[in-house]
């Protein structure tokens, strides 16, 4: 019983290990097939099949050339130029405004970027001027919970929205997953109930975005102490 | 071969071209050091794409381990890229504006409406929810291309160019989606299912969706691949202890990938998205990102726990 989990065991070893994850993922196949009984040839074909069935997963490849053009012509620039544009009191709401932002483009698809081009050089710099403003002047450890959160509200939002999207890479891959090992049919139409029913974690986030947002300059006051003018 | 798969088929060797052009790229790149490896990786990826259905199944299958084998020895790499200049984008998108938000916009709209159609209206049954996410793509690149008038060659330059960006890991969700095929029929799923019977009280639905939601995350931040726990935490605890059991496979299927992104938030095997953006934004502590998510992880997989339960069954 328990040699049938070696391919589990070389999965984790494997990418624990930081080795290369697609020959990793292929050897656990290999090896797992082997000791469960299969030969050789089984073994590659029913890697071929699954692999050919489960192309849906990789249909996104047919977005990138519009979005590609799109980037050409300004997309992030536009995305950044709006959120310069938002006016907030507070680190907590720029940081929460960007976490609205970053999780309606992951649940419409539009790829933003990240951390290199959104939260390093608009979301701190807002966020910590937020501060500035507030408070007079900003210690490391506070500007350390800023730039926490702001690095934070970027992820939450690419995580738990982009499964809203029936094309994403998440949604296929569980869509395909149900498809290929429960056979419950044409992975494309499970697709659009997985993304409908990644909308409540989707909507969640969002909330406990918002409760975040609030603690985080609750915490700011206090580490302000009295330097604050409230 | 119905209207639906032929079109199906056609999508497929325009993502099979997608890939071509970027294993040409490589080809090209006279600076690059890796260029026969890695245009030979993106090659094979293109025959399984284009010729896949047509060919006995073993040779795909073979040609997957030979592009494991091009990975492994770090064959494949990124050859260079046409990147637009910054100056000419920044004129660009003072020029077009918001505007260029529609064709980005498009993407989702286009393929959710599509698909909703394509399962209503009989006239339209050949538009299965596959065919309307190549549709999407395809409408939007038009938008794209009439908006900024751009030259229909940036389509292919584009294309190749944020395919590299992705690289090989774009083909993991596939690839482990075989995988887990494989487990299946090779009884990972019953083995896992046995040890895990053992500390979980049979029929305990409240216990499974925790034990579920908690390996996802743990699994996770273990590997630090979402999608890689997500195949064996399914196979072994979502499908014998959930599914069997009368919950609904979508909402298992749906909150699992999110379940295991709890745990994304809270490793720095997820150096991406963690330990990399610290460095970035030059805080104190390496740890300073992934402290600060710790707490909201824990809530967000107590959530999931309760969805799941309150949802699935």
């Amino acid at each position: 019983m328990l040699i049938r989990l070696i391919g589990v065991a070389i999965v984790v070893v494997g990418l624990v290990l930081k080795f290369d994850t697609i020959a990793t993922v292929v050897l656990a196949g290999i090896v797992t097939g082997l000791v469960g009984g299969m030969s050789i040839m089984d073994i590659l074909t029913t890697l071929g099949n699954s692999f050919v069935s489960q192309r849906t997963a990789t249909l996104f490849v047919l977005t990138l050339p519009a979005i590609g053009i799109c980037e050409r012509y300004g997309l992030k620039e536009k995305a950044i130029d709006f959120i310069r544009s938002i006016k907030s009191a507070t680190a907590g709401r720029v940081i929460m405004v960007y976490e609205t932002i970053r999780t309606l483009a992951a649940a419409f698809s539009i790829r933003l970027g990240g951390h290199p081009q959104f939260v390093r050089p608009v979301v701190v710099p807002m966020a910590e001027g937020a501060a500035v403003a507030k408070y007079g002047e900003i210690n490391a450890e506070m500007s350390d919970v800023i730039r926490g959160g702001s690095a934070g509200a970027e992820n939450y939002g690419n995580f738990f929205a982009q499964n809203c999207f029936m094309g994403s890479s998440g949604t296929l891959l569980i869509a395909g997953f149900l498809a290929e090992t429960l056979g419950l049919g044409e992975t494309g139409s499970i697709a659009i109930e997985v993304a409908k029913w990644s909308i409540p974690v989707a909507v969640i986030s969002m909330i406990l975005g918002l409760v975040r947002s609030i603690m985080i300059d609750k915490q700011l006051e206090k580490m302000a102490g009295k330097g604050g003018d409230k | 071969m119905t209207a639906a798969q032929i079109l199906g088929e056609v999508f497929y060797s325009i993502i099979g071209l997608v890939f071509i052009l970027v294993g040409v790229k490589a080809l090209k790149d006279e600076g690059c050091s890796k260029k026969y490896t890695t245009a030979a990786f993106w090659f094979l990826l293109a025959f399984t794409f284009i010729c896949g259905p047509w060919v006995p199944k073993w040779l795909v299958g073979a040609a997957i381990v030979v592009m494991a084998c091009l990975t492994a020895i770090g064959g494949v790499v990124q050859s260079k890229n046409d990147v637009p200049d910054p100056a000419t984008v920044r004129a660009n998108a003072d020029k077009f504006g918001y505007k260029i938000f529609i064709p980005a916009g498009c993407i989702a709209f286009v393929a959710v409406v599509g698909a909703t159609l394509g399962s209503k209206v009989p006239a339209l049954s050949w538009l299965t929810a596959n065919n309307a996410i190549g549709l999407s793509g395809v409408v939007a690149l038009i938008a794209a291309l009439l908006l900024t008038g751009a030259a229909p060659k940036y389509a292919a330059v584009d294309g190749a160019r944020l395919m590299d960006n992705v690289s090989t890991t774009g083909i993991l969700p596939q690839l482990l989606s075989a995988l887990g095929a494989l487990f299946t029929a090779a009884g990972v799923g019953d083995a896992i299912s046995h040890y895990v019977s053992m500390v979980v009280p049979e029929n305990n639905i409240l216990i499974a969706c925790f034990v579920y939601c908690l390996g996802m995350a743990l699994f996770t931040m273990i590997m630090g691949n979402g999608f890689a726990a997500f195949s064996v935490i399914m196979v072994g605890v979502g499908v014998p202890f959930l599914i069997n059991k009368g919950a609904d496979p979508i909402i298992v299927g749906a909150l699992g990938l999110t379940a295991a992104y709890c745990g994304t938030l809270c490793t720095p095997m997820a150096a991406n998205f963690n330990i990399v953006p610290a460095a970035l934004l030059e805080t104190k502590s390496k740890y300073s990102v992934i402290k600060s998510q710790v707490p909201f992880a824990v809530a967000m997989l107590l959530c999931h726990v309760v969805l799941l339960y309150v949802l699935a069954f």
